[in-house]
């Protein structure tokens, strides 16, 4: 780790012109900015510290949705009380990532940020080719050791999965970012890899993540996050899938159904055909298995990942299954 | 002889040996009191950091370290163009080729990661920032990644490991029922909590180095001889250790680094590694693989048993992780063949990690044995008591103890064992298959001379001293049980000091042999003491104990009497003012009687006297069977581990508590080998690429089930002079195949390579 300099932001405003600064970086939780720093894929001139910018870290829930400042901590938010009745899927998604000690440190905003686990992407010094790092290098992973790079959203350039849990339960409930007084959609806020994997969201230089909001909805009332991994704590999702479903009067026709998927693809995944596959439809066991899988097509197997073509389906299926007996719209 | 009454163990009279002591250290720990290695405070201490190889096999052509060089904070950069003038140290068997150069910076490339180039700076952070300005242009040579590469070969037959008896292959192909399975284990680490690293401090031709270390004085053998100098002149500190797993016994090629840029410099230098550097720095387990062919009658009696197994080593010396360690022993068998060969590959010469050899070699044989007892349509824990091994077939001795049917038979009365319904998939919670499963394990029992210093002080108080390392497996309590039984004294007035080559030499603390060696100096020292405070007691003309008339005395509950209790009675602080003794010493081992000066520093620095367990008359082992209870869901191949029980026979217990949670250690890290971890190596470069502990999986808390632990051992002074067999490695032994086999319960599905990772059940 080269020396950085150390700026205390007094305000958002101070925090935004220094983070303009060549070299510049934002301090919230640390937690993914100084693992990169130890692993040399993050050299920063300047680190801007945010953290105690109070203005940033509020949480507030009222019938319309959930607005979160971005310095909320993880533990905070995945804890409130109202946010695990309104969108129980977004508390559960906090709760399954990382660590206790990552979560009381870790920020939502930060969080957003996180950068994948690609060994390729995190180990400079060995693989000198990666595209994210290091733009027109090349791609080390393909053809590599590939068991945890994505399926869904790769190109020739990168196959690197978006690792984070919060940002799949909330581009399923069309949650927005706010940078300062524009707000982005989560799913046009993060990008595909494309032939720039280096761009991983529309942030610009100096763009500060101010808050995030959720809006209310029945599907994100009754909702859910399936995680599913080889260990039962601490591990990046090896597939997951946050799912919120609403019935019509009847009990039993699906009148919205929202189905995104973590863990498998380059940017936090809403499956759409899924969804779409599913609206109007009265539940049953073939009928969710039928309209899971589409939420494979296009998937490209690296063949160490073959198996989360299999599995992500599954996770989906189960998913709307427990939503589904839960409500008891699901015979 | 027996040396002590014998005692049941687990006896909960805290304080002597068989008590359930708390951590005699513990405190220190808890309040981070306790130094390690990098944390000792050392003034103008420069630092070092490595430059590694890219490339897995080759030579370096050109080191461009000038930029390097000329970096803010470098005072010092060493290439491969740096003669280091070391040599080759002994082995651990003590035998030291001559005039072998050594280069641990060497312009050979054997693998991804070999240490390169080091340097040396003010600060740790200038000198990985220098690191990141070399250099390196190699001419590549063609590698081999991995035991699974297409051009590994199928190695070398190691001549010592191939062991016949009867004629395995006609039984086999005689036998009616017969199966065969191909096993195997992938490359697996130690992963310590606390990384390797040291500070070394030269002062004239003394070199002092704080590094941890499972074996004080051998690692102060090998810095002696890299530069040439007597042994008295090394001190290799190392009072605490956070882990070893079998890591930690050897001094390594960035100890050799660091010591000389220590001298070269004349100013002391730190050198830690990174946790990606404790993947390529060191061996962990090697990769193994294995093939068994079982034959039996239709009643289930083992008619043959024929094992080839294979591991990877590296390309510059022959480890082999032997998969026949425990094939020959378990069962009761005529008939037996087994080989091993090693494959080199381009990897750091692999090395011990818990349970070398009998691991691997028991998730083989104990899932053959289960695939058996499902071939057969029979009880696997049937199987297994109707094979019973009365005697050793492979020495022919009888065993000292053997205890492995009570662990088999009470471990499964305590799991339920007989409520299991026999069929695959038969046993369901909704989408949750549930499956049992048996694995055993065993460890022979090894023996070392050891040796002790005791001292009685004025104060009353008694010091324990040895070279001997707690890694946390509770030397410092055991030893201070010991002396505070003979003294009759409570242990919290005993003092261990510990982890220091300069005090009395011990045992390595490894191959569970550290305990039962050091236990027996231990005890022949502080009975000596004790043999001469009595002498002096019942002799000296100013002891109120002359005269009573009796011919010895007793040491009970702090109190020094004559037997049958009459007469006066003084504690030890008044018996030694009594004496005018300021204090009494006595430094004793556990070798032959006048063995040379030359024979205790080969015993204290070598492994050469090392008793394995079928040299005496009868044959040595600790044994344990696990039984596992695991939950698999059906849709996702998740595998979770719901509950344990194992039952241990490893002769008495000298601390129930310490060995409880070491076999409970051991239990864990099976439950990780079973089903996380694997270093995952890319084929192209041979670089393991999950060389962190958040790609490198090992258990966490919510990981961990209910674990019951039984002992059914009893005392067995030929193991031992205090009756205990190894208690640290068997407790891994039998875990992954106990866990395995449950998972074939639970789901009908063989998983014969380890881990059992979702995507192979799925």
């Amino acid at each position: 780790m080269r020396d950085f300099s150390y700026l205390r932001a007094t305000s958002a405003d101070d925090a935004q012109k220094a983070a303009l600064q060549a070299g510049a970086v934002l301090l919230a939780g640390g937690t993914t900015l100084l693992d990169l720093a130890k692993c040399g894929v993050t050299e920063p001139e300047t680190v801007v510290d945010i953290t105690h910018l109070s203005s940033l870290d509020g949480i507030a829930v009222d019938e319309g949705g959930a607005t979160i400042g971005a310095l909320a901590r993880m533990s905070e938010v995945a804890d409130h009380r109202e946010i695990k009745a309104a969108f129980p899927a977004v508390s559960e998604s906090l709760s399954l990532a990382a660590s206790a000690q990552l979560r009381n440190m870790a920020t939502m905003g930060g969080n957003l940020l996180q950068r994948t686990r690609c060994s390729y992407f995190r180990e400079p010094g060995v693989f000198a080719a990666c595209n994210k790092r290091n733009p027109g290098s090349g791609c080390s992973a393909i053809g590599g050791v590939t068991r945890n790079h994505a399926i869904l959203g790769t190109s020739d350039a990168c196959i690197a999965t978006y690792p984070g849990d919060l940002a799949v339960a909330l581009v399923a409930f069309d949650a927005t970012v706010e940078i300062g007084s524009r707000r982005v959609p989560v799913d046009d806020f993060f990008l595909l890899p494309g032939n720039t994997p280096d761009r991983e969201t529309v942030l610009e230089k100096g763009d500060i993540i101010t808050a995030i909001s959720i809006p209310a909805s029945a599907a994100a009332r009754n909702s859910t996050y399936l995680k599913v991994r080889d260990r039962q704590s601490y591990e990046f999702a090896a597939a997951s899938a946050a799912v919120g479903l609403e019935f019509e009067a009847d009990g039993r026709t699906v009148r919205d159904i929202r189905v995104a998927l973590g863990g498998v693809a380059t940017k936090p995944w809403r499956a759409r055909a899924v969804e779409q596959a599913l609206v109007g439809k009265a539940l049953d066991a073939e009928t969710v298995e039928k309209a899971s899988s589409l939420a494979m097509e296009g998937a490209v197997s690296q063949g160490g990942n073959h198996y989360k073509i299999e599995l992500a389906p599954r996770v989906i299926t189960r998913a709307i299954e427990q939503l589904g007996l839960k409500v008891g719209g699901l015979a | 002889m027996t040396i002590m009454p014998p005692r049941k163990h687990g006896d909960a009279s805290d304080g002597v040996v068989g008590g359930r002591q708390t951590r005699f250290e513990g405190s220190l720990k808890v309040t981070g009191a306790a130094t390690y290695a990098l944390e000792y405070p050392v003034e103008n201490v420069a630092h070092a950091v490595l430059v590694q190889s890219t490339i897995p096999a080759g030579r370096v052509l050109n080191v461009n370290a000038e930029t390097a060089r000329a970096a803010p904070g470098v005072l010092l950069v060493l290439t491969p163009e740096d003669d280091l003038g070391f040599t080759v140290a002994s082995d651990w068997g003590g035998n030291r080729p001559e005039n072998q150069p050594y280069y641990p910076l060497p312009r050979h490339v054997q693998f991804n990661g070999q240490p390169i180039v080091a340097i040396v700076a003010e600060n740790r952070e200038q000198a990985f920032e220098a690191a990141k300005l070399v250099s390196i242009t190699y001419e590549e040579a063609p590698h081999v990644a991995s035991l699974d590469d297409p051009n590994a070969g199928e190695g070398k037959l190691m001549g010592n490991l191939v062991f016949n008896w009867g004629d395995a292959e006609a039984a086999l192909a005689a036998a009616p029922v017969q199966i065969e399975g191909t096993y195997s284990t992938p490359r697996e680490y130690h992963v310590a909590m606390e990384p390797h690293g040291l500070t070394v401090k030269w002062d004239g031709d003394q070199i002092t180095v704080w590094e941890p270390s499972q074996w004080s004085h051998g690692m102060a053998r090998t810095y002696s001889e890299w530069f040439d100098i007597p042994y008295e002149n090394v001190r290799l500190i190392s009072p605490f250790i956070g882990g070893g797993f079998g890591s930690k016994g050897a001094a390594l090629a960035h100890g050799a680094v660091a010591a000389f840029a220590a001298r070269k410099l004349g100013r002391p230098v730190k050198l830690a590694l990174t946790r990606p550097q404790n993947f390529t720095n060191y061996g962990g387990r090697a990769a193994t693989r294995q093939t068994i062919r079982l034959g039996a009658t239709e009643d289930g009696i083992l008619q043959a048993i024929v094992h080839r197994g294979a591991s990877e080593t590296s390309t510059y010396a022959d480890w082999p992780e032997q998969t026949g360690a425990a094939t020959p022993i378990l069962y009761k068998v005529e008939n037996f063949s087994s080989e091993h060969r090693v494959v080199p590959v381009n990897t750091v010469t692999p090395g011990a990690l818990r349970g070398p050899g009998k691991n691997p070699s028991s998730f083989g044989i104990e899932s053959a044995m289960e695939e058996l007892a499902y071939k057969l349509g029979m009880d696997p824990l049937e199987l297994r008591l109707k094979n019973y091994a009365d005697h050793d077939y492979q020495s022919g001795k009888p065993w000292s103890t053997r205890r492995l049917r009570e662990a088999l038979t009470e471990g499964a009365e305590a799991f339920g064992w007989s409520r299991r319904s026999h069929a695959p998939r038969s046993m369901r919670d909704g989408r949750t298959l549930i499956g049992w499963g048996i694995g055993c394990g065993t460890f022979p029992v090894l023996q070392a001379p050891s040796e002790a210093l005791i001292r009685v002080l004025a104060n009353g108080r008694v010091e324990v001293v040895s070279g001997a390392i707690d890694m946390g497996q509770g030397t410092y309590t055991v030893l201070a049980q010991t002396a505070a039984e003979v003294f009759g004294i409570p242990v919290d007035q005993v003092e261990v000091h510990l982890g220091d080559s300069r005090l009395p030499g011990s045992a390595i603390a490894g191959g569970s042999m550290l305990a039962g060696s050091i236990l027996g100096a231990v005890h022949k020292a502080a009975t000596a003491a004790r043999d001469e405070l009595i002498g002096l007691a019942l002799n000296d003309e100013n002891s109120p104990l002359r005269d009573t008339g009796a011919n010895t005395l007793t040491f009970s509950e702090g109190r020094i009497a004559v037997p049958r209790g009459e007469g006066p009675s003084l504690s030890l602080p008044e018996l030694m003012a009594a004496l005018g003794r300021d204090e009494i010493e006595t430094r004793r081992n556990t070798l032959p009687d006048g063995a040379s000066a030359q024979e205790h520093h080969q015993a204290w620095t070598t492994m050469a006297k090392v008793q394995g367990p079928t040299m005496g008359e009868y044959s040595m082992h600790s044994w344990c069977a696990h039984f596992a209870e695991v939950r698999v869901d059906e849709d996702f191949g998740t595998v979770r581990v719901s509950r344990i029980v194992s039952a241990f026979d490893c002769g008495r217990l000298y601390n129930p508590r310490m060995v409880e949670s070491q076999w409970r250690g051991g239990i864990i890290m099976g439950i990780g080998q079973a089903l996380l971890e694997e270093g995952l190596v890319d084929m192209r470069n041979g670089r393991t690429v999950n060389n962190n502990m958040g790609d490198y999986l090992v258990p966490t808390n919510a990981d961990v089930p209910d674990i019951q632990v039984i002992s059914v051992g009893v005392p067995d002074y030929g193991a031992s002079a205090l009756g205990g067999k190894g208690v640290g490695e068997v407790g891994i032994v039998g875990v992954a195949p106990a866990i395995a086999n449950a998972v074939f319960h639970a789901t009908g599905k063989r998983v014969r390579d380890l881990p059992i990772t979702l995507e192979k059940l799925i």
